[in-house]
């Protein structure tokens, strides 16, 4: 229903010069209005959120391969069913938020090709391997975590598709936390060489994790422009140590190292992390990450395998309607 | 073969007994078969849903967000259609 009206938004780009309207809808958004598909809105606006909410989507798309690495030998039946669930809610926060990014006026199959061309980004946190079965719990734990800290501010995102695609996403995202931290709890309690693995998860994982929250505010690109339309409602550095100063207790309890020795906690007792190796992030962002042509190959595959399903599906339906024309005629 | 863009269907699910059908989302699919059955997959995986009606999206037709003010002026000014227009002695207690 929100799609097809956005033929509207030819005139919208038209009116973009237009002072006035682009005042109304500052006004709008400053009275926390929300904002929906058929509104007016600035060029730049749909512009922007058409980009993050579709990465937002890519990013749990291509976020099923990781842990999709590990369902076949998860350790046990209880195990495997939870990822299968938790793998399954991933694949529908993507097709909600292909849903709400669709509203401001991209097709489905344009957002997808966007990314299976390599046009359009996802996280660069699913271009990291899952070596162990430990990793399954860091993921949950601290990638799932960290992607809470992200969206729970974007369920007030001044766009209204947006801001209730994060509702739902939310809430099934708890789970997901909570199924980490227990694989975590229970490595932790387990032989020496399970609290190693967990340890090793921990270490490789921790810096990567911090990258998620982008860049540091001083070279944030897309900042200025996102707060003032409150599609960001904290800034990526906030975020970043909201997560950190959540996440070093959780450590603790669990007896695990974070892995940055110069980790210090301040008079506040904010938890002061070291220089993040911002090189490193630009490497898997440019598509240099360990996993980013595994990644981009897998999609592409499963893509054109699946082809011909979509072509039968298709086709099946037009000759169905076709047959209910010639019945209704007789 | 170029594949024709799959179609896009608005779901509603009603949630409980007695409760009417909620609009949740929407998806793509080929035939309403399909979309009932992704609705149910997409929109039901926590006990969402006694009752799942799929619409394809090109059916609806809405209002002008833009023309709200003309829409709904006839409601705003009518502050007599509301019991609380209407005085009635306290002693007649409630009403």
């Amino acid at each position: 229903m929100y799609t097809q009206a956005l033929n509207t938004a030819e005139t919208a780009d038209r009116d973009l010069e237009d002072a006035g309207k682009a005042a109304q809808f500052q006004a709008r958004i400053d009275a926390e209005e929300r904002i929906e598909p058929n509104d007016w809105m600035p060029a730049a606006y749909r512009k922007t959120l058409t980009r993050q909410i579709s990465q937002h989507a890519h990013s749990e798309i291509v976020g099923m391969l990781p842990e999709g690495n590990w369902i076949t030998r998860a350790p046990t039946l209880r195990r495997k069913a939870a990822l299968l669930a938790k793998v399954q809610d991933e694949c529908g926060h993507g097709l909600y938020l292909y849903a709400a990014a669709e509203t401001l006026g991209s097709s489905r199959e344009e957002l997808v090709d966007a990314m299976l061309a390599g046009k359009a980004k996802y996280s660069s946190i699913f271009n990291y391997p899952t070596l162990t079965w430990a990793d399954i719990g860091t993921i949950g734990w601290l990638v799932d975590g960290a992607a809470i800290m992200n969206q729970i501010p974007l369920c007030r995102c001044s766009y209204g598709p947006y801001a209730r695609a994060m509702i739902r996403v939310c809430k099934e995202e708890s789970f997901h936390q909570r199924q980490g931290y227990e694989i975590m709890v229970t490595l932790c309690r387990g032989s020496e060489e399970q609290k190693a693995m967990a340890q090793d998860a921990l270490n490789r994982w921790w810096w990567p994790v911090l990258m998620m929250f982008g860049p540091p505010d001083a070279t944030s690109q897309h900042s200025d422009t996102s707060t003032k339309w409150k599609i960001k409602r904290f800034s990526n550095d906030e975020l970043r140590q909201k997560f950190v100063d959540a996440t070093v207790p959780q450590a603790q309890y669990l007896g695990l190292t974070i892995p940055d020795p110069g980790m210090t906690q301040d008079a506040d007792g904010h938890w002061r992390h070291s220089e993040i190796d911002w090189t490193e992030f630009k490497q898997v962002l440019t598509g240099n990450g360990p996993c980013n042509r595994d990644r981009m190959a897998a999609r592409r595959k499963a893509h054109e395998e699946g082809a011909w399903v979509r072509e039968a599906a298709a086709s099946y339906a037009a000759k169905r309607a076709q047959r209910q024309t010639a019945q209704a005629a007789e | 073969m170029a594949t024709p863009n799959t179609p896009l269907w608005e779901v509603f699910i009603r949630s409980r007994n007695g409760l009417a059908h909620k609009h949740v989302g929407s998806l793509h699919a080929s035939d309403a078969i399909m979309a009932l059955q992704a609705a149910r997959d997409i929109y039901t995986r926590r006990g969402e849903g006694l009752s799942i009606w799929v619409v394809p999206s090109s059916a609806i037709t809405a209002s002008d967000p833009a023309e709200k003010g003309m829409m709904f002026e006839p409601a705003e000014s009518k502050i007599y259609r509301h019991p609380t227009f209407y005085e009635v002695p306290d002693e007649v207690g409630h009403m």
